[in-house]
């Protein structure tokens, strides 16, 4: 079971979390006129990468805040985690 | 029988308390402190079961986790557990124990006949053999086989123990009380540290309590009782033996599973039988030991055959001799101990070394005591069929190859020693990369992946002075980096004996002409000969040939034969071990109790039970409840003899025709506030929202990015900036974090709150042209007429004292209202509702009713809005804004969701008017046509319709749109169905809408 740091509540347990998905995929804006190509990239198309990633988890049993978690998705090492609206270092 | 293999003193049993028990119906005295094994061997009991697949008897190998033989059925407490360790389960008053795999008796077994025709059996035999024909498989083979193999019988009764689970940190958890745990524990808990130290056995103290050494003075297992006597008195540690720690898992997360009643004749009340700890622990000291190799000979598995290291454990331990008669056939000095053992005890055994002329201190003392050692001998073979009578040895050449001439001689016993396999499954589950230590001949840990330190013989270090050196060191380090504390405590002076090099022999050659079976793998009885065939058919990798001969595969995980497994194939294929490499270590260690991993979450315990502030009230008046998600829900009121079917139409009917109340209080609330609200709702649901006035509610559907429906329900603007969403029962949560996630990530710079109110208000759907009324008498202040409280309209008010919230809305398509209260107050308001409607004939409707009511009026919920359907299927495109955008919009013009024959909403009538449609049924033009039969659409919800008095069903239908008036044809394969239907609208009642205006 994972460990994750949630930057309001400290170090807690995976199962008071829930996975969010890849957290570098952004909304197209509103009322934007965008190709099919664009808006099933922003739906459906993922990378699922094997190593770094950053996804989004909230902390559902928790203080309710979607985060940002650096995993390895092969060793699920965490190396950071950040608030939502954080700046998230290279 | 008396106990004639029990010495007259000695052991760590309390000899002042005789325990009675019963092996196989027979009646049988062990002492308090046995194990089920020690006490059968006092009693001369040394066939215990027969063997996986030749049926060849078993007797005992081990004297702890690593037995692979002597698996017993057990009773206790009138209940049966299968898979139970003889050399494990410690003795208690009453106990019994019957053996398994074997019919119709352990002595006579049928199945033996397999060790004649063994010639059938090599390795891969089920693969080869019971492949064809297909049809064999289910009704021939696999019955006899599952008859044939079995390893005991799961007790079909409800389980009545309690298992626990529990949730724990600390700084530094040591798995094992041997010499290195208890000296790292000790010093770290001297740091400061929290420290949890867990034990598998009774007993604390590991190799301590049968080396003979001596620390500070102490003997062994004097040193460790006054240190762990010690540690149990220290606020920061937790001492916990019968704890196996089984799976090391991701994070420093460990699994323990402590055996908390199984050595009591029946769990105390209030206690648990076994408890499960979830341990996240800093830092992780693995001080799980070694466990000792077999060498491989002829018959190997013959009961009488067993580790060295095991039969002075039941000399020291228990004061049992394993035998009176012993061989030692050893490769290394541990063989000598146990000889020193008998030698000491009065018996005088013989000891075989393959070694040419080992030196050492250990060996010097074995011949000044008397000791027959015999120098480059070795095993051949074991005589004897249900017990060891006599073995044939020989002398063997200094390469190993070469045997002398065979000697038979009379023993009835072997011990056996091939040095010491290191426990490293801990730190190989952690992701520690193990490596081959040529000097031992065995892995170790390798580089630490996670927190974790392997320490002592579980590191490959077998002398006591280095172990407890490095564990002080390791215990003092560690807890220093967790606690910064400085106080470190003194080494102690340790006396051991010194060893001499092992020899890395393991496996006696044939003699010529001879074809003895030579085990490997004990429990699942794969021999030398079986992994040779899997060699030559081709099988490579060290995985394949594990499963293809299941080597390691059996209960013990292969504890006693994984190595020389690999040791045999590294010989065939001329590589090195470490070129061969091990197989995946997984957890858990040890098998585990499926109650102690499932703990308190059985039946109804599995999931939290959300009742109604109202639940009482139908308890008392004959609801029958109905599982809604985690909430319980009446599905009808019972009256009398009434069936479901009878109830709900009644319930249905009463609304179509008076007044029904209706307990809604599971449905999804949530309260949204600030200046933004009515911008996130527009973003949110499909319809616009900017310009609903403040007292009115709206019907709102929302959709997820890939425009597929993902809820809808009714959202009342109480002020100007706080509004009131309600969302259906089972996406309640999902609804809740999906506004999160938009709020927090996607448009942060909108300013408002959501929370969810779900369980801070009690609410009550009245419906039926009587509502009104009703209302009137529940809010005689208010003006809830027509006009006072039109469609759509919402009000506050007060019920009889209690603050209300009063919304106009209807999901039965009759006049109706939804009358909110806080939910302490709910009960007071459902009985107000009850009383003051007795003169317009209310009744309570359950969820079959309000079920029927919604279908019939073509109202959509959970069976349509299933994740498959967009707006258009479900009719409501026309809530759908063509102005401005909302999650999912851009999705919605893709091309099959603009298809012309894109599938729809319709109702669904039977010709006759009178057959059910089974819901799931599939919708097709020609009930002959020859499979497959294309689908044209599926029957997502039935019902009775109680306006009509005839089956009604809604159904998602291809170019549903233009199917109005058609006739098909409803297949249900599953209930042998085929009826004819007309296609209708999925209105069937009340089209125009003008019923909830009224």
């Amino acid at each position: 079971m994972l460990y994750i740091k949630c930057p309001y509540c400290g170090m807690r347990s995976q199962n008071e979390f829930s996975y969010g998905g890849d957290a570098s995929i952004k909304r197209p804006e509103l009322n934007k006129e965008i190709s099919n190509e664009e808006w099933d990239n922003f739906v459906y198309n993922r990378k699922s990468l094997r190593g770094k990633h950053l996804e989004l988890w909230q902390h559902l049993s928790g203080c309710r805040q979607w985060i940002k978690v650096e995993r390895d998705t092969a060793t699920h090492e965490i190396f950071n985690t950040y608030k939502a609206d954080e700046e998230v270092s290279k | 029988m008396t106990q004639t293999f029990r010495l007259d003193k000695g052991g760590l049993i309390n000899r002042d308390k005789k325990l009675s028990f019963k092996f196989n119906g027979k009646t049988y005295y062990g002492y308090e402190g046995d194990t089920l094994a020690s006490a059968l061997i006092a009693n001369g009991v040394h066939l215990i079961g027969r063997s996986f697949k030749y049926h060849r008897p078993r007797g005992f190998f081990g004297a702890g986790v690593d037995e692979p033989y002597a698996i017993v059925q057990l009773y206790r407490n009138n209940e049966t557990e299968p898979n139970i360790k003889a050399t494990e389960q410690e003795l208690f008053e009453g106990l019994e124990a019957k053996s398994v795999n074997c019919w119709p008796s352990v002595n006579f077994d049928i199945g033996a006949i397999n060790n004649f025709l063994k010639i059938f059996l090599p390795s891969g035999f089920y693969y080869k053999t019971f492949m064809w024909p297909k049809s064999f498989w289910y009704r021939v083979y696999e019955p006899f086989i599952r008859k044939a193999a079995g390893l005991g019988v799961a007790s079909t009764k409800h389980d009545k123990e309690r298992y626990e689970h529990k949730y724990e940190y600390c700084d530094l958890l040591i798995a094992g009380s041997g010499p290195s745990g208890l000296a790292s524990a000790y010093a770290a808990a001297k740091n400061g540290a929290r420290v949890i130290l867990a034990e598998d056995k009774p007993r604390f103290g590991g190799s301590l309590l049968t080396n003979d050494v001596n620390i500070g003075n102490q003997s062994g297992e004097d040193w460790a009782n006054s240190i762990i006597s010690e540690l149990k008195k220290m606020p920061n540690v937790i001492v916990k033996n019968r704890s196996q720690v089984f799976g090391y898992y991701d994070h420093n997360m460990l699994v323990m599973s402590e055996k908390v009643s199984d050595h009591l004749p029946k769990t105390n009340k209030y206690h648990p039988k076994q408890r499960l700890w979830y341990i996240r622990a800093k830092e992780v000291l693995i001080s799980s030991g070694s466990i000792e190799r077999p060498i491989v000979f002829g018959n190997n598995d013959t009961p009488g055959v067993m580790l060295s290291s095991a039969a002075k454990e039941y000399l020291k331990i228990y004061g049992v001799l394993v035998g009176k008669n012993p061989l030692v056939f050893t490769n290394n000095d541990s063989g000598y101990e146990t000889a020193i053992e008998f030698k000491k005890n009065g018996i005088n055994p013989i000891v075989l070394d393959s070694r040419v002329s080992p030196k050492s201190e250990i060996i010097n003392e074995a011949i000044n005591l008397g000791v027959e050692i015999k120098f480059s001998y070795v095993v051949v073979a074991a005589k004897g069929y249900k017990k060891v009578s006599s073995a044939d040895i020989a002398k063997i050449s200094d390469d190993k190859k070469q045997l002398g001439e065979i000697k038979n001689i009379k023993c009835d016993c072997i011990c056996v020693s091939g040095f010491w396999t290191p426990t490293i499954h801990l730190a190989s589950q952690s992701g520690n990369k193990t490596r081959f230590k040529e000097e031992i001949d065995a892995f170790v840990p390798g580089v630490s992946k996670q927190n974790e330190t392997t320490l002592g013989a579980a590191n490959g270090v077998f002398t006591l002075e280095e172990t407890l050196k490095n564990s002080f060191i390791a215990g003092y380090d560690l807890s220093k980096k967790i606690t910064n504390n400085d106080n470190k405590i003194s080494f102690p002076n340790v006396v051991e004996k010194k060893s001499s090099k092992h020899d890395k022999f393991w496996c006696v050659p044939l003699p010529k002409g001879k074809n003895y079976k030579r085990f490997l793998d004990f429990q699942n009885d794969v021999a030398v000969s079986d992994i040779e065939i899997a060699l030559k058919e081709g099988y490579r990798s060290i995985e394949h040939v594990k499963r293809y001969t299941t080597l390691g595969m059996a209960t013990d995980q292969g504890k006693t034969s994984n190595l020389n497994g690999l040791q045999l194939v590294s010989d065939i294929e001329n590589k090195v071990v470490p070129a061969v490499g091990h197989t995946t270590f997984r957890p858990p260690y040890t098998p585990v109790s499926i109650g102690a991993i499932v703990g308190r979450e059985v039946g109804k315990h599995s999931k939290p039970t959300r009742k109604s502030p109202m639940h009482s009230w139908h308890e008392k008046n004959n609801a029958v409840f109905v599982d809604a998600g985690v909430w319980l829900r009446p599905r009808y009121y019972k009256q009398g003899n009434e069936t479901l079917f009878e109830a709900s139409k009644r319930e249905a009917k009463n609304v179509r025709t008076n007044v029904g109340v209706c307990d809604v209080t599971t449905l999804g609330k949530i309260d949204i506030k600030g200046p933004d609200a009515a911008e996130l709702l527009n973003r949110v649901y499909t319809n616009a929202w900017l310009k609903l006035p403040v007292g009115k509610a709206r019907y709102g559907v929302m959709l997820r990015e890939d425009g597929i429906v993902m809820d809808d329900g009714t959202t009342t603007r109480i002020s100007e900036n706080h509004y009131h969403m309600t969302t259906t029962t089972a996406q309640a949560a999902n609804v809740l974090s999906h506004l999160e996630y938009y709020l927090q990530l996607v448009w942060p710079e909108l300013n408002v709150n959501v929370v969810s109110t779900t369980e801070q208000w009690a609410g009550a759907a009245i419906a039926g042209p009587k509502s009104r009324k009703l209302l009137e008498k529940l809010f005689p202040n208010n003006d809830v007429s027509n006009e006072g409280l039109p469609f759509m309209g919402y009000m506050e008010s007060d019920l009889f004292g209690v603050k209300a919230r009063i919304f106009r809305i209807s999901f039965s398509g009759e006049l109706a209202y939804e009358v909110n209260v806080e939910s302490d107050n709910g009960n007071f308001m459902w009985e107000k509702i009850i009383e003051l409607g007795q003169e317009f004939q209310v009744q309570p409707y359950g969820t079959e009713a309000l079920s029927t009511l919604r279908i019939e009026m073509g109202h959509v919920a959970g069976s349509e809005l299933d994740g498959r359907t967009i707006p258009y299927d479900t009719s409501l495109d026309g809530l759908v804004s063509k102005k401005k955008d909302f999650i999912g919009k851009r999705s919605l013009n893709r091309d099959a969701f603009t298809s012309k024959d894109r599938q729809k909403i319709v109702g669904v009538v039977p010709l006759d008017k009178k057959t059910s449609i089974p819901e799931g049924s599939h919708l097709v033009k020609d009930a002959k046509a020859p499979l497959p039969n294309k689908k044209l659409g599926h029957i997502s919800a039935s019902c009775w319709s109680v306006e009509h008095d005839n089956p009604f069903s809604l159904a998602i239908l291809k170019d549903g749109k233009n199917m109005i008036g058609e006739k098909l044809f409803v297949m249900s394969p599953l209930k042998n169905k085929v009826i004819p239907v007309e296609i209708v609208s999925s209105h069937y009642v009340d089209p125009k809408g003008e019923r909830v205006r009224s």
